[in-house]
């Protein structure tokens, strides 16, 4: 049960392309942990490594020599504000996994300068996860994620790790950075999922 | 800190506005009273929810500006300090419309990285933009409530000094506490219309530069602790020197907010 709030009226806005407790941003807010680190598409590597061990690495030519999408989405972060049809290109996991045997049913996304986020390996399949360098039709800015960066566009948005460098596919789930500071493991941003226990 | 933060279940409760102080001309202070505050650190928030008659909710986070306990020993009760923003849903009611009495509900604290721990024996350097002052004001009241010894410097960028939040406490803390503060500001025509800067510190007309960065924060070789907390434009400029200059990634822990709110 909400408290009634004396005096606040608020500023209705029914669009249901905005999940509840969103807002609409028309700007492009930016939210990291720590300096944006300086990544070069010259040592630039992407790797997935399997539970097993096995690694599977591009370098940037060859990663952005692999067929990619334009992808038009909306974007949720857990801070509230949403930002709705944003354009980006990129490589879809799928296209990475094709090739590579797992059993895994979890994935922790790996990241230059360190950071981390888990998400369980069927939300990064079945097109609805990129490895997206462009945004906008430009190259991705580095406060942005650049770069690349993870796009999993249906979950809030710490879970598109910026500057990603791989992806560790896992048979059971572990805590990356925000969840292990009591951030939602799963964030569904449609059940509000920001919290753990959310 | 018996009621400190753990990351668990985060249950929404009843803040009652115990006071309001303007602080500026667009920023105010409340304090709120939260029975049952499991305590926080300093540099967490607090997520606000507001509720309409019509059962219509609004909900944004805040960083929390008080330590905890506040200073009168106080285990429920926290401040938040809002910045009016002018397209703002929430803030306009947080800075302009709430008055003592008024209720509504809070959940938290949240964030666990952005945090500073007394017991951390690194010197503090902290950059504020504007209303990022405000995580920054907690970790300064923490180190004097908790008797921290280790020196403090603020690097608090503001459009001119009349937009300055808490001046009068940051000055009187200087007098008592290892703390320096430094003032930038960025806007320019304000000494045309009288608006007085703080007398008890550096000050410099300008954004901050690699030669301000060096005349002010600690050396490389202090390897400090540092918190930068503002607009994008001004965590990014901020952090960038700091690397540039030799400073440790590792070292420093950033918070920007974007526009909206």
């Amino acid at each position: 049960m909400s408290t009634v709030t004396r005096g606040f009226t608020g500023r209705r806005r029914d669009d249901p392309k905005l999940p509840p407790g969103q807002y609409l941003e028309h700007g492009f807010p930016v939210l990291q942990a720590g300096p944006t680190p300086p990544v070069n598409t010259a040592t630039w590597t992407f790797t997935i490594t399997t539970e097993t061990g096995g690694k599977t690495t591009w370098n940037w030519q060859e990663f952005t020599a692999l067929p990619a999408e334009d992808i038009t989405t909306d974007i949720h972060c857990v801070t509230q504000w949403s930002k709705l049809g944003t354009h980006w290109r990129g490589v879809s996991v799928d296209t990475l996994l094709m090739s590579i045997e797992t059993n895994a049913a979890y994935a922790m996304a790996r990241s230059y300068g360190g950071y981390t986020t888990n998400v369980p390996l069927p939300d990064l399949r079945d097109g609805k996860a990129w490895v997206a360098y462009s945004y906008d039709g430009k190259p991705l800015r580095p406060e942005h994620g650049g770069p690349a960066r993870l796009l999993v566009p249906h979950l809030y948005f710490w879970k598109s790790a910026k500057w990603v460098t791989g992806l560790d596919l896992m048979l059971h789930d572990k805590h990356g950075f925000w969840e292990q500071l009591g951030y939602h493991d799963y964030g569904d941003p449609w059940r509000e999922q920001r919290y753990q226990g959310d | 800190m018996a009621r400190a933060a753990v990351p668990g279940r985060l249950t929404w409760r009843v803040a009652t506005v115990k006071e309001a102080k303007d602080e500026t001309a667009t920023a105010r202070t409340l304090t709120l009273d939260v029975p049952g505050w499991p305590g926080h650190s300093p540099g967490q928030h607090v997520a606000v929810k507001l509720t309409a008659a019509d059962g219509y909710t609004a909900q944004r986070d805040y960083s929390i500006g008080s330590a905890w306990p506040t200073s009168g020993a106080e285990p429920d009760r926290l401040e938040i300090t809002v910045q009016r923003l002018a397209d703002g849903e929430v803030s306009p009611y947080l800075a302009e419309i709430a008055e003592p009495g008024d209720q509504f509900d809070v959940r938290g604290p949240i964030g666990g990285w952005f945090t500073w721990d007394p017991s951390d024996p690194r010197p503090l350097l902290l950059f504020a933009g504007g209303s990022g002052i405000v995580p920054l004001m907690s970790m300064i009241r923490t180190h004097s409530q908790s008797g921290a010894k280790v020196p403090v410097r603020l690097i608090y960028s503001a459009r001119t000094p009349a937009d300055v939040i808490y001046q009068d406490e940051l000055s009187q803390r200087q007098r008592v506490s290892p703390l320096t503060v430094t003032y930038l500001y960025t806007r320019a025509g304000w000494a045309a219309r009288g608006i007085l800067p703080a007398r008890d510190a550096r000050s410099y007309t300008t954004r901050l530069n690699a030669k301000i960065l060096a005349e002010t924060a600690f050396p490389v070789s202090a390897t400090p602790a540092t918190f930068v907390c503002g607009p994008s434009g001004f965590v990014e400029a901020a952090s960038s020197l700091l690397v540039a200059a030799g400073h440790a990634p590792g070292a420093i822990k950033t918070e920007r907010f974007g526009p909206g709110g």
